[in-house]
């Protein structure tokens, strides 16, 4: 082919090259950018659908306020287990007359502490953990913090328990 | 290659012969010709069981077989987040799966690519076939609504008087030549309860076909569709007979990677959007929750893929009644099955003659009988 011919066809081929490596580039982001796309549209349905227990959970702690029916006759001396939101926690009518309700989950690594009445304490059977009833204080063994106290009010119907 | 990433990579290779499998990706083509869009199509497939893999998993950490199998479902639809979606994907890809399954297995008929030395790949693919069927049947009773109880409930008796009919008929022959074996009269019946663990479908129905469909399917479909990729591997996409005949310099390919691979991924993501628009739009509905004191609901039906056998099996029963029909119908089925199972042991050499011919013909008159009985079998519901 003559000179002229050889020229325009290296100068077409370098013009093309300029205009490959901007569309390669495009079509990579594109196909990147669509991925991600896709990724978040079947990634976030899948996240809620496995936290919705989560969320339901949540919301049931979220109490603030509850009434433990009949629970004004509870015997002095004695105490019971029930549940704040998700919570386990003791309602305890001390021998003198007074209430005190304490969250009953251990302060050391979380298990369900146990109300003795006759040892006139709180026993934790994980790892041996004592707390006063009165108080919640922690007094012996590995518990770094107290119990929780919640607000006792005693009615006609029953014991009504809220956030201190 | 990044330092780091060869580094790796030559660990690997130590290890597992990563060279090896690279290898063999490189030189991996696909024909190209008029019907290679029918290559598409036991990919897709295999997209849409691991979609059904993908979505039952998820569908499991919620649902609750046995007496609590409505309420669980209920709450999966009605109360878990986007739970009616998954739900949907799931019941419309298993839909979805099937078709393509029967695209797959009449597009390799057509093109008979189940010739030597492919006839263990046809074999093991009916067997798929067959399992994904089993498949459908045992997920449609899990959700325990009505629509399910009673498709569950005809889908085990339609089988079984014929099945009895055709006990019966062993036992007499077999009593001509002095050998008892009076139970075979009631084999069908017998095998519907052991299905069903009772008499009629009940909680234990629902367990058994959610073990099926969970745990005994699945490593059954998973050591199947291993073999049956395996052999795809090993001998590749088969030529059509318009190709076949083409001289070796005139036939073109293209390399799987990173061309097919590329058209291949494009179909899933057309597969895909199907699939999810199907689904978000036409969302799966959940009945009434079964009780067997309920008629069975006007215009009771199984899925598609189960109607020409339930609308032959019905129509047979009434041109011929009694056990007459019954055994027609299955000597039919069975028949036609073993014909189709058998085809490349009939037409299995490179050659345009009598049998391929007929096999051809064959493979027309099966879909067309399908897919009329189909459609006979909606219309007839009324």
């Amino acid at each position: 082919m003559g000179q002229q011919e050889k020229i325009e066809k290296i100068n077409t081929s370098q013009a093309e090259n300029h205009q490959a490596v901007p569309r390669r580039l495009f079509g990579k982001i594109a196909f990147g950018a669509a991925g991600l796309c896709y990724l978040a549209m079947i990634g976030y349905p899948i996240y809620r659908y496995l936290a919705t227990p989560v969320e339901k959970a949540k919301k049931e702690a979220a109490v603030k306020e509850i009434l433990l029916k009949d629970a004004h006759k509870l015997p002095p001396g004695s105490g019971m287990i029930f549940k704040f939101g998700s919570r386990p926690a003791w309602l305890i009518h001390h021998a003198d007359g007074s209430w005190t309700a304490l969250d009953a989950v251990c302060t050391h690594l979380g298990c369900t502490v146990k109300y003795e009445a006759q040892n006139k304490r709180i026993f934790c059977e994980c790892h041996g953990g004592v707390y006063d009833p009165v108080t919640g204080k922690n007094i012996a063994g590995p518990p770094p913090k107290p119990l929780r106290q919640y607000a006792v009010k005693v009615t006609d119907e029953g014991v009504v328990i809220s956030r201190a | 290659m990044k330092p780091v990433v060869e580094k790796i990579y030559n660990w690997l290779d130590e290890r597992i012969g990563l060279n090896e499998l690279v290898e063999f990706a490189k030189k991996k083509t696909v024909p190209e010709h008029k019907h290679t869009f029918w290559y598409y199509w036991g990919g897709i497939s295999l997209l849409f069981f691991i979609i059904q893999a993908f979505t039952g998993a998820l569908l499991l950490i919620y649902y609750r077989p046995g007496t609590e199998a409505y309420e669980s479902v209920r709450q999966i639809t009605y109360e878990i987040q986007f739970g009616w979606l998954i739900r949907s994907i799931h019941s419309w890809a298993a839909n979805l799966m099937i078709l393509a399954v029967f695209i797959h297995m009449f597009s390799v008929f057509f093109m008979k690519a189940y010739r030597r030395p492919r006839e263990l790949g046809w074999l093991s693919g009916i067997a798929l076939l067959g399992i994904a069927m089993i498949f459908g049947f045992s997920g449609y009773l899990l959700p325990m609504d009505e629509l399910a109880y009673f498709a569950t409930k005809v889908g085990l008796e339609i089988p079984a008087a014929p099945a009895d009919a055709v006990g019966g008929l062993i036992a007499s022959a077999l009593g001509a030549v002095g050998i008892k074996a009076e139970w075979l009269k009631t084999i069908g019946t017998e095998l519907s309860s052991l299905i069903r663990g009772g008499v009629e479908v009940n909680e234990y129905t629902v367990q058994r076909f959610f073990t099926l469909h969970v745990i005994i399917l699945p490593a059954i479909f998973l050591g199947i569709l291993g073999f049956h990729l395996w052999l795809v591997q090993k001998h590749g996409n088969a030529l059509p007979p318009s190709e076949e005949a083409k001289p070796p310099s005139e036939r073109k390919s293209v390399p799987f990677f990173p061309n097919f691979f590329m058209r291949d991924l494009a179909m899933w993501l057309i597969a895909l959007n199907v699939l999810i628009l199907l689904a978000a739009m036409f969302p799966w509905d959940l009945g009434q929750p079964a009780d067997s004191l309920k008629p069975a609901p006007a215009g009771i039906h199984p899925e598609w893929y189960f109607m020409s056998s339930f609308q032959v099996l019905k129509a047979l029963g009434t041109w011929f009644p009694g056990v007459t029909g019954e055994i027609l119908g299955i000597v039919i089925f069975t028949a036609g099955l073993i014909l189709w199972i058998l085809i490349p042991f009939y037409d299995n050499t490179n050659q345009s003659g009598l049998r391929a011919r007929r096999a051809t013909w064959f493979g027309l008159f099966t879909l067309a009988v399908l897919v009329l009985t189909t459609i006979w079998g909606y219309l007839a519901l009324k």
